[in-house]
């Protein structure tokens, strides 16, 4: 059959395990098809990614990754083929639903690339295993157990310790290490819950061996190649995307790499791979004995992570495979001249190392086999110091002080940080392997001292020189003795990327970078992006006349400033980055595209900031820049509580609180000082019970374009955490506008802002203004179906064609909603704050908000619609709304001490009914950690859908009652 | 110490290894790993070797271990090369390590550098093909290298048998000519019950040609139109019809016998990452590459078996009259992928069959 249209499923909102990786995946494979002359069609929730860009496919459904919604976009737009391999484990199971359900056979689409068969037999722990004894492939001792009794007894088979793997999951979900019975006993019912086939693997726990991962492509003729191999620094235990990696592989002698290269091939061929898989090993550091761990049937992190480090686009290489190309056929990315099969070579050395968040969570971290970074940096270098070296300067991490042996000894993260205290102290390397099982050879080099000054340009070519590179993706080194490109005199931009994802910088701002290099094609010469996030598109090569894979920071822009000379340099789509950056950079003589670097201080600096809102006559809540305590207590005796507080200079809410009375504002001024960075605190009024909206916006000087958001919590919930649609109330948008307007001209703002109000009594108040993309710039831009950063470009550049303040017309409502990720962060508390604390979002249209809300909701995982009993209990009286409008459809309990209404059950109770699977979906709001917490624990652990807000709750039920599951239907 | 090119390049580096100056062709290999086995690589031998790879030594150098007599973790007895160029190595680590990679080259009488870039020494290859060069003590000793000229037959004198060494005791026997053959290629013989009888190409072979049921054309260093000058039995044992087996040097050599054009290539092939193509077979394979000549045309009566995919270079061929294939590139690996290893078969099955 000839394939001419191809529905592509992405893989919905960022989470834990699932970021942006898979949009530069589905990116490649939307890329692909195009060069093919195929139609094609992108299925994904995630409002905030290049893919569901109305200019990467042909057409794009904003829905959640469900199979009933899938089905009617086939049955819609009748393709021929599907590709699921693109969209990480959520597509996977979407499109193993849609398989089962006959869904694909009905609509007669092929899967194309890998069959489901060879999916199922990768994916199920029990078939993976009797495959690899079938083609004497050696696997670890291990049993497969289907229920919690099974699971002791099958340890007591194995033997102590062991390890727990989980089927179909993600980033090791649900999984752990156990080494007593207790453990299992303790931790199965939570793996159970994370498998979409209820099957658990216990497998002997090899402590301290080497984890190796190997990238291996192969074509439907069967010709197969290992495009990297990945060592993680980190041993057996620690989930891969918790690791440090390095690649090429640095420790195997030619042996050992040469027999897991043709064991991992042996996979691919069992599983009759047709594109990408990746598969891991586990090598004993004491001999050659190996063991196949798993494989990942599909892209994934490291797939990305192996791209951008080799310069060998596995994704895009894929997906032409899945089309039924040869590898033979396919020409080599980089060189132009060669061919896609053979093998990168590496004249470099990458690393990787993630990112966590705990601190935002108030929870210590340990690792485990299950993944918790939020994001992730690649670094290039000529030798590992450098590499890591440079590492260190990206992560930008908060990393607690802590006893360095004492933190090795619980794993840690960061452990690198504790290694080189710990030899500083005296320990040796070899004790320091011995606590951590991270190899001696990269403790001796990490704590190396390397003394270079050199600054050289070098490509990556994946030849190692062999060949000429037709590419400009290029990195710097300490060791270069000569530049590999020449600089020639033209219009140049270069453009700061965001860095490695944390929360509150996510794929949004990688949007926002892709479609700024796009739109500044126009109006220079040569347009470079300066990034290191391995995940996303603007560190795909080809987006860019020239990438630098290095660190954003003032002296390596400066070295590069040096040879390139930039006409301008792009800070605004770079975060927190690039907003620090700003100024510095003009300090500098460096030329900031748009708004001014002085005006950008101005606005980030609330005490500026404010004189201008007074002398422009603009409402803003109460508010004090506080030095001292003295301060602080005249503000409160004029005032009151509640107060919020923070420093300035913040992204995602960092240091920032809701606080009550004189005990809590005590701790706060204790904790915050780590975070301030030498700027005071920022105090102001916190109006109860207020609307919080924004704007995003285009400005000219003058004139602006943009959109106005509403959120649906209060205000008081952190932006990131709210549910947000647009189109909103005129005339408020209205009043809002005008300000806008003021503001645009007080700053001269050319280019993007982003303006936060506070509604009260339908009267704005300006709480904050930030001159650079915001998070919600593609939720803005979509809604009204503009490239808002083409608008920039010409903003920057002259005038718009319109005076005052335009908002495009919406078509549809379109609504965010909030993805987290509280399952990986073990022990937090989830609850809403001004601290963000998502990972990720989801959005829907809907022909009104309702609609909207609740197909947005629905594309955050857990998320499901209720079937019978909900849990409602909670201090706010918005909740008896919520029961009132429920009660009819559902059977509703709640908690004796915060009740609501409907039958009252004890703690005990709850948690039973819970731990049944009984309760479909819970809703509550505020702080009640003291009365709740392991409810609201024991719910995440177990998928149960929370809301933790009740305006959320109130509005939510009332899309439930209107839609229920009609929703799949629209 | 200084690295030389004949060019007039010259870049300041740390000695490591021998205390000792080195003179030789300077040429590059892009395999990240294998260290130990591309230093024992015969068909290196006078050359000096750039590692494109920045680290080198990682895991030091381990004891050697033997087989049948043969070396099962290096392919020869000693390092071949002259010289070794790199950008890092340490002390190595690993259970196994013996020697760290700069007590290896000192043992060995080798010298070699630390420079902090050889990826330029890598373009400037590519760009202007093989040079002459020089790891020297002293600037001025740059006369040495332009003056240099190596004799081809001497190098594969040096790494060919002194005299004639049987590995295993088989039915099956096959005659290795040994220009300086790389343990891997032994090795995967007896992996599949052959006997070798491995000897130099100066030595008499005729009362070994009655017992044997194939012939081996190894691998080795430098030129093939000189070596095909001290050695021009090829065309001559190739009437017994016995199944025959060229590697590298050895498909090269085959290639001259029978007529077809040998020239040497702008900077060779020397990676452990090329795909090839199989033509009879349909599939394509990575394989480790090290061959600085290649056949341009096929001689009569030979068919194509495998060509390189990047650059379309021969390297294979297959008389079915003859008995004879060959390979341009390594089927034993070391270092290197394992996917052309089925060719050992093939061989091994030709051998068990005749007659």
């Amino acid at each position: 059959m000839e394939i001419k249209k191809v529905l592509v499923l992405g893989s919905g909102p960022i989470k834990i395990a699932e970021a942006a990786e898979f949009d530069y995946s589905a990116n490649q494979a939307l890329k692909a098809l195009r060069e093919e002359g195929i139609e094609s069609i992108i299925l994904s929730s995630n409002v905030a990614t290049i893919q569901t860009d109305r200019s990467i496919a042909d057409n794009v459904y904003l829905l959640p990754l469900d199979y009933r919604f899938a089905e009617r976009v086939i049955e819609k737009e009748m393709p021929n083929g599907i590709m699921i391999g693109f969209g990480g484990q959520t597509a996977l199971n979407v499109g193993i639903d849609l398989y089962d359900k006959g869904i694909l056979e009905k609509f007669n689409v092929e899967v194309l690339g890998t069959s489901i068969e060879g999916i199922r037999n990768a994916l199920s722990r029990f078939k993976f295993k009797e495959l690899m004894k079938k083609y004497n492939i050696p696997i670890p001792p291990s049993a497969v157990a289907k229920d919690e009794k099974e699971a002791i007894e099958k340890a007591k088979e194995v033997g102590l310790p062991v390890i727990i793997r989980v089927s179909f999951n993600l980033g090791g979900r649900g999984s752990f290490i156990a080494r007593t019975y207790d453990d299992i006993e303790k931790n199965v019912k939570r793996a159970f819950a994370q498998s979409k086939t209820k099957e658990i693997l216990i497998e002997k726990y090899l402590e301290h061996w080497k984890e190796l991962e190997y990238e291996i492509v192969r074509d439907k003729d069967g010709n197969a190649a290992s495009i990297a191999c990945l060592e993680n620094l980190d041993p057996m235990g620690t989930h891969t995307g918790d690791s440090v990696v390095v690649t090429p592989a640095q420790t195997l002698d030619n042996q050992e790499y040469q027999e897991m290269r043709q064991a991992a091939i042996k996979v691919a061929e069992a599983i009759n791979l047709v594109g990408e898989c990746n598969v891991q090993f586990a090598l004993d550091p004491n001999s050659k004995q190996f063991y196949v761990i798993e494989t990942n049937p599909r892209m994934s992190r490291s797939s990305a992570l192996a791209s951008k480090a080799t310069g060998y686009p596995l994704a895009y290489i894929s997906a032409k495979l899945a089309l039924g190309k040869r590898l033979y056929e396919i020409i080599n990315d980089v060189s132009k001249k060669t061919y896609a099969f053979f093998e990168p070579s590496l004249d470099y050395i990458v690393m990787k190392f993630p990112i966590w968040n705990f601190e935002k969570f108030g929870v210590k971290g340990y690792l485990s086999s299950e993944m918790k970074s939020i994001g992730e940096v690649m670094s290039i270098g000529r030798s590992i110091k450098e590499a890591f070296e440079k590492g260190q300067k990206m992560i930008r991490a908060y990393i607690p002080k802590e006893n360095s042996i004492k933190a090795l000894k619980e794993n840690r993260p960061y452990w690198y940080h504790y290694a080189i205290n710990a030899y500083k102290k005296g320990y040796s390397l070899k004790e320091i392997a011995n606590i951590i099982g991270v190899d001696e050879f990269f403790l001796s080099e990490i704590v190396k001292k390397e003394k270079k000054n050199n600054f050289a340009i070098k490509q990556i070519d994946t030849l190692a020189g062999e060949w000429p590179a037709s590419v400009n993706y290029l990195y710097t080194t300490k060791y270069g003795l000569e530049d590999d490109i020449s600089f020639e005199k033209k219009r140049k931009l270069l453009i700061l990327g965001a860095g490695g994802f944390r929360i509150g910088t996510s794929v949004e701002f990688d949007y926002s970078t892709v479609l700024l290099a796009k739109a500044a094609k126009k109006y220079f010469d040569e347009v470079s992006i300066i990034n290191h996030n391995p995940e996303t598109v603007s560190t795909d090569w080809n987006e860019v006349d020239k990438l630098y894979l290095e660190v954003i920071d003032l002296e390596t822009i400066e070295k590069l400033n040096k040879k390139e000379s930039f006409d301008y340099i792009a800070t605004f789509t770079s975060g927190q980055i690039g907003n620090d950056l700003a100024i510095k950079l003009e300090n500098k003589g460096m030329k900031l595209l748009g708004t001014r670097g002085i005006n950008i201080e101005r606005a980030e600096n609330r005490e500026t900031f404010s004189k201008a809102l007074e002398s422009l006559n603009i409402k803003q809540p109460p508010f004090v820049t506080a030095r001292n305590k003295e301060e602080i207590d005249k503000f409160i005796n004029e005032y009151g509580f509640p107060l919020i507080i923070r420093p300035s200079h913040i992204l995602s809410g960092l240091g920032m609180f809701i606080i009550n009375n004189r005990e809590e504002l005590k701790r706060y001024l204790k904790k915050a000082a780590f975070f301030s960075r030498g700027y005071p605190v920022v105090i102001s009024k916190y109006i109860e019970n207020a609307d919080e909206a924004e704007i995003d916006g285009i400005g000219d000087g003058n004139n602006s374009i943009g959109v106005t958001i509403k959120h649906i919590e209060e205000a008081g919930v952190h932006s990131g955490d709210s549910t947000m649609y647009t189109p909103i109330e005129k005339e408020i948008s209205d009043k809002m506008k005008e300000i806008a307007l003021k503001i645009v001209n007080e700053f001269e703002i050319k280019g993007p802002y982003n303006l936060q109000f506070i509604i009260k009594d339908k009267e704005p108040y300006v709480i904050e203004l930030n001159l650079r993309t915001s998070r919600s710039f593609p939720f803005s831009s979509k809604s009204i179906n503009t490239n808002l950063m083409e608008y920039a470009m010409k903003g920057i550049f002259s005038k718009f064609e319109f005076d005052g303040f335009f908002e495009p017309e919406h078509k549809l409502y379109l609504v965010k909603s909030p993805q987290f990720s509280w399952l990986q962060i073990k022990n937090a508390y989830p609850y809403l704050s001004p601290e963000m604390k998502s990972t990720g979002e989801s959005g829907a249209f809907g022909k009104e908000m309702h609609e909207a809300l609740l197909k947005s909701w629905l594309g955050v995982q857990p998320n499901r619609l209720p079937k019978n009993k909900i849990l409602i209990y909670g201090k706010n009286n918005l909740l008896k709304e919520v029961y009132e409008i429920l009660k009819n459809k559902f059977y509703i309990l709640s908690l004796d001490e915060l009740y609501i209404n409907g039958d009252s059950l004890s703690k005990k109770e709850v948690l039973s009914e819970i731990n049944n699977g009984n309760v479909d979906l819970i809703i509550t709001d505020g702080y009640l950690k003291n009365i709740d917490y392991r409810i609201r624990r024991r719910a995440i652990d177990l998928n149960i859908p929370i809301v933790l807000n009740a305006r959320l709750g109130l509005e939510l039920s009332k899309a439930i009652n209107k839609y229920g599951d009609s929703i799949f239907n629209i | 110490m200084y690295l030389y090119l004949e060019d007039g390049t010259i870049i300041e580096g740390i000695s490591i290894g021998a205390d000792k100056e080195a003179i030789g062709e300077v040429v590059f290999t892009t395999a990240m790993n294998g260290y130990v086995e591309s230093l024992t690589d015969p068909s290196y031998k006078g050359q000096i070797l750039v590692f494109t790879h920045p680290h080198i030594g990682n895991y030091g150098i381990p004891k050697k271990e033997y087989i049948n007599n043969v070396l099962s973790n290096f392919e020869s007895e000693h390092i071949q090369v002259s010289g070794v160029v790199i950008n890092n190595t340490n002390n190595g680590f690993k259970y196994n390590k013996l020697y760290s990679l700069s007590e290896w080259l000192k043992e060995e009488n080798i010298p070699g550098i630390v420079i902090d870039d050889t990826r330029l020494i890598v373009k400037k290859i590519r760009d202007n093909g093989v040079m002459k060069g020089g790891l020297l003590k002293k600037e001025s000793s740059k006369e040495l290298v332009d003056n240099f000229n190596y004799s081809n037959i001497e190098l594969i004198n040096e790494v060919s048998p002194k005299e004639i060494i049987i590995h295993g005791n088989n039915r099956y026997k096959v005659l290795l000519f040994d220009f300086g053959v790389k343990h891997g290629i032994i090795r995967e013989l007896i992996r599949r019950n052959l006997e070798v009888i491995r000897i130099s190409y100066k030595m008499n072979f005729e009362k070994y040609i009655n017992e044997v049921n194939g012939i081996v054309y190894s691998n080795g260093p430098g030129d093939p139109e000189i070596v095909s000058k001290y050695f021009d039995k090829i065309k001559e044992l190739s009437e017994y019809k016995m199944p025959t087996f060229g590697i590298c040097l050895g498909h090269q050599l085959i290639g001259i016998a029978f007529n077809g054009i040998v020239k040497k290539m702008k900077f060779g092939h020397r990676a452990i990452n090329k795909g090839v193509f199989d033509v009879i077979n349909e599939k394509a394979i990575i394989t480790t590459h090290n061959h600085g000549y290649a056949i341009e045309k096929l001689p009569e009566g030979f068919k194509l078996w495998f060509y390189s995919i990047d650059d379309k270079v021969i390297e294979g061929m297959i008389n079915n009259d003859l008995n004879i294939i060959t390979t341009q590139f390594h089927p034993e690996a070391g270092p290197g992928p394992l996917d052309a290893n089925y060719i050992f078969d093939i061989f091994a099955n030709m051998v068990e069959k005749w007659r």
